[in-house]
C-alpha cells in the first residue's frame, strides 16, 4: 500500500490511465462520453461482484458502433443458472484484466450509467481490490438527466422501461452488460441533445 | 470480441435492400464502423450546398424529409422512413449535397461509411441498380410544378413544351436498306424500287455509301429523256450522299435535310461517308415520327371524315398519353392537351353526325359533356357522360325537333363508342331522350335538382355539375350557368346534400395508416383508387366550388387552384389537394396504361416503397378538407 504512496511500482496501465487526467484540456476538442453498465452479484458494494462490462463510446451526436466494448469476468458466484440465462459463450477474464481493459477503453471520456454512483462505487471497489485509487473521470447519471428533462423531483428514479418508453426507444436486448449499455446509450444520446448538452 | 450492437443493426439492415443481398458476415461488419445518429425533429443531416459527407445514411425510426431549396423556399422532394436510405449523393456525383435532409419527426439513422460500403456496389449488380434507383427516385421532384420528374442532378432544366417531346427523341428509320452497286442498270434498279414499294436505293461500294438513287433522280434524269433507261447507277445518282450516324433525334434528322435540301439521309455506322450503310431515313419517317404531337393530332381530328379517322386520332393520343406520362410531364399539363384533343375528337363527330343527318338542325343546340369529360380530366380512356340542349321552339314544333336531336346524340353517341368511349352503365348520353331536351326543360330539371335535392339521386346528378361545352352557342350556356349560380347561392340544404354525399366515400387508409383494399370479388386486395381517393377530391372540388358560386371551372385542379385563390384561410390545404389530384391522377393513368383499363384498381404489390408513400402522403388533405366540409356544411339538415 506504501509503494502507491511512494510512487514505485505502480502498474503501467495506471500511470497511463492517470496521465491522461494531467493533460491540458484541448479547447473545441469533442468530448467522448462512455456508457457502460454493469452485471453484478447484487448491490452491496462490499459483498457484491461484477459479473460483465458493456460499454459503448459517444463522440458528438453520434454512438460510433465499433467503439464497444465487453467483458465477461469469472468469479466465485458464477454459477450454472446465471451462464445459462445468458447464453454466455464468450470469453471470461479474471476481474484486475477486465478493469485494466475497462480503464484501457474508457480513457479520460466522461462515463455515463444509469444509477452510476451503484456502478461507479462497485468499480472504485474493483480497483481497490487491486490496491489502485479511485476513478479518475468525470461522471453523469442518466436518471438525473432524465429528471432534468421530465422535470421530475430529484429523489425519482426512473426505470430504463421508463426511460425506454419516453424516449421512444425499443427496449430490445436487456438481459446483457452491453444490451443495456446500447439501450442506455441511446437514451443518453437523446436526452443529451434534448437537454442541450453540447460537449 | 462479439459486438451485440454491430449485430443488432446487421440484424436491422438486413431486412432492408440493398442489404438484404449481403451475407450476415459482410452486414456485421459493414455494420461495426458505421455510426449511430440521433436527429431531433427539425434537425439538419446535411444541407443542399454542404460538402459532401464520408457516409450514407439508412434510416432505422422516425423520418426524414428530403427537400430542395429554391428562392428561400423549402420544397420537399421526398420522405424516407424505416429502411431508407439517403445521401447518396457521394457514390453517385463528385459535387455537393444538392436536397436538403431534415428529421420530420425525431429520427435514428445510421450513418454507413461510403468506403465500407463502396466494394459492395462494384461487385453486385442489384446493390448498385438498387441505389442508382432509389437516388434517382430522391432526386426527382413530385411536387414541382413545372419540371415534375426532371432529375434534379442533372441540374438541366429544360421548359420543352410538352408537344416537341417526340421531336428530341431519336428517329425511327429503315434498317438494311435497299442498296444497289454503281455499274447496275437503273432500270433494274427502279424495278426493285418499285417492287419493294420504296422511294430511294442506296449505292454502295465495298459496303461504304457512294450515292443515292430516288424517285426524284429517276424524274429528273430518265423520265426527262436526260439519261438513257439503260443508263449505269453511278451516272444516275445523286452525289455524295448525306450521311449521319444512328440514334440521330427527329429534330436533327428534319435540320439536315432542311440544310442540304435532300429527302433522304443514310445513316452510317459513325455518321461519315467511310463507314458501312447501316440505314435510310426518308422525309415520311420525320413526318411521321411527330405525327402523335398534339398539334398534329388536333390537326388529324379536324381532318377526320369518318368515325375510323377519328379512332385513329384516339389510338395515337393513347400514345401520347403514354410517352408523356414515362418522361414524366406533368400531369396538368397531359391532361390540358388530352382534353383539347378529345373535344376536337367530339366536335368533329358532332359535325359528321350533321353531315349524315342530311339536313341543316331545327334550332340551334348545344353539346355538352358531364362527369370526367366535363371536367376535361379524362385521360384514359372511360366511358362518355353527355348531354344535348337545343334552343327553345314553338310548341307545335317540339316534338319533331327533340326526334331530330336524340337521333343526331344518337349517331354522335355511336359514332364515339367506336372511337372508344363507351357508354357510362347509367346511360346518361344525350341520346337517351332524358338528356335531350329543350333551354327550358333543361333549367327545370337543374331547378329541381336544386331546389329539391334527394339524397339517392344526387350521387348520379352531381356529375351534372361537371360540364363543359364543346359544341354551340354560348347564349345556351350562359343561361344555364346564370341559372345555377342563382339556384345554389346560399342554397344550404342543395349543399347538405352535396356535402353528405361527398362525405359517403370510403377513407383511404385504416387506422393503423394501412391502405384498406378490397375484401372480395375480382379486386381483392387491390386499392380502389377512383373511389377511395380520386372521388373525395372530386366532390369535394366541386361541392367547395360551387359554394362559392364558381361555374366557370369544372376541373378539379383548376377548381383547387381558384378555391385557394377565393379562401386564402386555407389556400396551403387547396394547393395541397390540387398537387394530390395530379400525383393521384398520374398513378391511375400509369396503372390504367399498363392494364389497359381504367386504372380503377391499384395492385399495391407492383407499387415501390416510395411511391406508396407518396401515395400515402396525398391521403392527408383528403381527411384534411373532409374535416373542412363536415365543419361547414349543415349536414343536420338531412336527419
Amino acid at each position: 500500500m506504501l509503494d502507491w504512496i511512494t510512487g514505485g511500482n505502480i502498474p503501467q496501465f495506471w500511470k497511463n490511465y492517470s496521465a491522461l487526467f494531467d493533460a491540458e484540456e484541448k479547447a473545441g476538442a469533442e468530448k467522448r462520453y462512455v456508457v457502460f453498465d454493469l452485471e453484478t452479484s447484487g448491490t452491496d458494494v462490499k459483498e457484491d461482484v461484477i459479473h460483465s462490462i458493456g460499454a459503448l463510446g459517444i463522440t458528438g451526436n453520434a454512438i460510433a458502433i465499433n467503439d464497444f466494448f465487453e467483458t465477461q469476468i469469472k468469479t466465485d458466484l458464477n454459477n450454472e443458472g446465471y451462464n445459462a440465462k445468458l447464453h454466455l459463450s464468450a470469453e471470461k477474464v479474471v476481474e484486475a484484466e477486465a478493469i485494466i481493459r475497462f480503464l484501457k477503453f474508457a480513457g479520460d471520456a466522461i462515463l455515463v450509467s444509469h444509477n452510476s454512483n451503484l456502478d461507479i462505487e462497485m468499480l472504485n471497489q474493483a480497483l481497490k481490490r487491486l490496491e489502485l485509487g479511485r476513478l479518475k473521470n468525470s461522471f453523469m447519471d442518466i436518471n438525473v438527466l432524465y429528471q432534468k428533462w421530465k422535470e421530475l423531483p430529484e429523489d425519482y428514479h426512473a426505470t430504463t422501461d421508463e426511460m425506454c418508453d419516453a424516449l421512444k426507444i425499443s427496449k430490445g436486448d436487456r438481459h446483457t452488460a452491453s444490451g443495456n449499455a446500447y439501450r442506455n446509450a441511446l437514451i443518453f444520446l437523446k436526452l443529451k441533445k434534448k437537454l442541450g448538452i453540447n460537449l | 470480441m462479439r459486438n451485440l450492437v454491430a449485430e443488432q443493426v446487421a440484424d436491422f439492415l438486413k431486412r432492408f435492400p440493398p442489404f438484404s443481398s449481403l451475407s450476415y458476415g459482410e452486414l456485421t461488419s459493414i455494420a461495426s464502423q458505421s455510426k449511430i445518429i440521433y436527429l431531433e425533429k427539425n434537425q439538419v443531416l446535411f444541407k443542399g450546398g454542404d460538402a459532401t459527407h464520408s457516409d450514407f445514411y439508412v434510416v432505422k425510426d422516425g423520418a426524414i424529409g428530403l427537400s430542395l431549396t429554391s428562392d428561400a423556399e423549402e420544397m420537399l422532394v421526398d420522405k424516407c422512413d424505416e429502411g431508407d436510405i439517403l445521401g447518396l449523393r457521394p457514390f453517385f456525383a463528385r459535387n455537393d449535397y444538392l436536397l436538403t435532409a431534415r428529421a420530420r419527426e425525431e429520427a435514428l439513422v445510421y450513418a454507413v461509411p461510403i468506403g465500407a460500403f463502396q466494394p459492395f456496389v462494384s461487385e453486385n449488380k442489384a446493390v448498385l441498380n438498387f441505389l442508382l434507383q432509389s437516388f434517382a427516385s430522391q432526386t426527382r421532384n413530385p411536387y414541382d410544378k413545372i419540371n415534375t420528374g426532371k432529375l434534379i442532378a442533372e441540374n438541366t432544366i429544360y421548359n420543352e413544351q410538352a408537344a416537341d417531346i417526340q421531336y428530341f427523341q431519336p428517329i425511327r428509320y429503315t434498317k438494311n436498306p435497299i442498296t444497289a452497286n454503281p455499274d447496275d442498270l437503273v432500270k433494274f434498279i427502279a424495278k426493285t424500287m418499285s417492287n419493294s414499294a420504296v422511294g430511294s436505293v442506296i449505292i454502295q461500294e465495298d459496303q461504304m455509301p457512294v450515292g443515292i438513287i430516288t424517285d426524284w433522280d429517276l424524274r429528273t434524269k430518265i423520265a426527262t429523256g436526260l439519261l438513257p433507261i439503260d443508263a449505269a447507277a453511278k451516272e444516275v445518282m445523286t452525289s455524295p450522299v448525306i450521311t449521319v450516324p444512328e440514334n440521330i433525334s427527329v429534330a436533327e434528322a428534319q435540320m439536315m435535310m432542311m440544310r442540304h435540301n435532300v429527302t433522304h439521309l443514310c445513316v452510317t455506322r459513325d455518321g461519315t461517308d467511310n463507314a458501312p450503310v447501316s440505314g435510310i431515313i426518308s422525309e415520311h419517317d420525320v413526318v411521321a415520327a411527330q405525327s402523335n404531337t398534339p398539334g398534329v393530332l388536333l390537326k388529324q381530328s379536324r381532318r377526320a371524315v369518318n368515325g375510323k379517322d377519328l379512332k385513329h386520332v384516339r389510338e395515337k393520343l393513347t400514345e401520347l398519353i403514354q410517352n408523356s406520362i414515362d418522361k414524366n410531364i406533368p400531369v396538368s399539363y397531359i391532361t390540358n392537351i388530352v382534353a383539347e384533343i378529345n373535344i376536337a375528337i367530339i366536335r368533329r363527330a358532332i359535325e359528321l353526325a350533321v353531315e349524315k343527318t342530311g339536313t341543316t338542325p331545327p334550332a340551334r343546340f348545344s353539346w355538352m359533356n358531364v362527369g370526367s369529360q366535363g371536367r376535361r380530366e379524362q385521360l384514359l380512356l372511360t366511358d362518355q357522360n353527355n348531354a344535348l340542349i337545343f334552343e327553345d321552339v314553338a310548341p307545335e314544333n317540339h316534338e319533331q325537333v327533340k326526334t331530330y336531336f336524340t337521333e343526331l346524340a344518337e349517331l354522335v353517341n355511336d359514332m364515339l363508342e367506336k372511337v372508344g368511349y363507351q357508354y357510362s352503365a347509367n346511360k346518361i348520353v344525350a341520346s337517351n331522350p332524358k338528356w335531350c331536351k329543350s333551354l327550358t326543360d333543361w333549367l327545370k330539371q337543374y331547378n329541381e335538382w336544386i331546389k329539391n335535392p334527394a339524397e339517392k339521386e344526387i350521387e348520379n346528378n352531381a356529375i351534372f355539375f361537371d360540364f363543359d361545352f364543346v359544341y354551340g352557342v354560348p347564349e345556351i350556356e350562359d343561361a344555364l350557368k346564370e341559372n345555377i349560380r342563382t339556384g345554389t347561392k346560399g342554397n344550404k340544404k342543395f349543399f347538405a346534400y352535396l356535402a353528405a354525399d361527398t362525405l359517403r366515400n370510403p377513407p383511404p387508409l385504416g387506422f393503423f395508416r394501412q391502405f384498406l383494399v378490397e375484401n372480395d370479388g375480382e379486386h381483392k386486395d387491390n386499392f380502389n383508387i377512383k373511389n377511395r381517393a380520386l372521388e373525395p377530391l372530386t366532390d369535394a372540388a366541386r361541392l367547395l366550388a360551387l359554394s362559392h358560386n364558381i361555374t366557370e371551372i369544372t376541373n378539379t385542379y383548376q377548381r383547387f387552384k381558384k378555391l385557394a385563390e377565393t379562401e386564402e384561410k386555407h389556400a396551403a390545404l387547396y394547393e395541397e389537394c390540387a398537387e394530390a389530384y395530379n400525383l393521384l391522377m398520374r398513378f391511375r393513368t400509369e396503372e390504367g396504361l399498363i392494364n389497359n383499363n381504367d386504372g380503377k384498381y391499384l395492385d399495391l404489390n407492383m407499387l415501390s416503397k416510395s411511391d406508396k408513400v407518396k401515395l400515402k402522403n396525398s391521403f392527408q388533405p383528403i381527411a384534411d378538407i373532409q374535416d373542412i366540409i363536415k365543419n361547414r356544411f349543415s349536414l343536420t339538415y338531412l336527419k
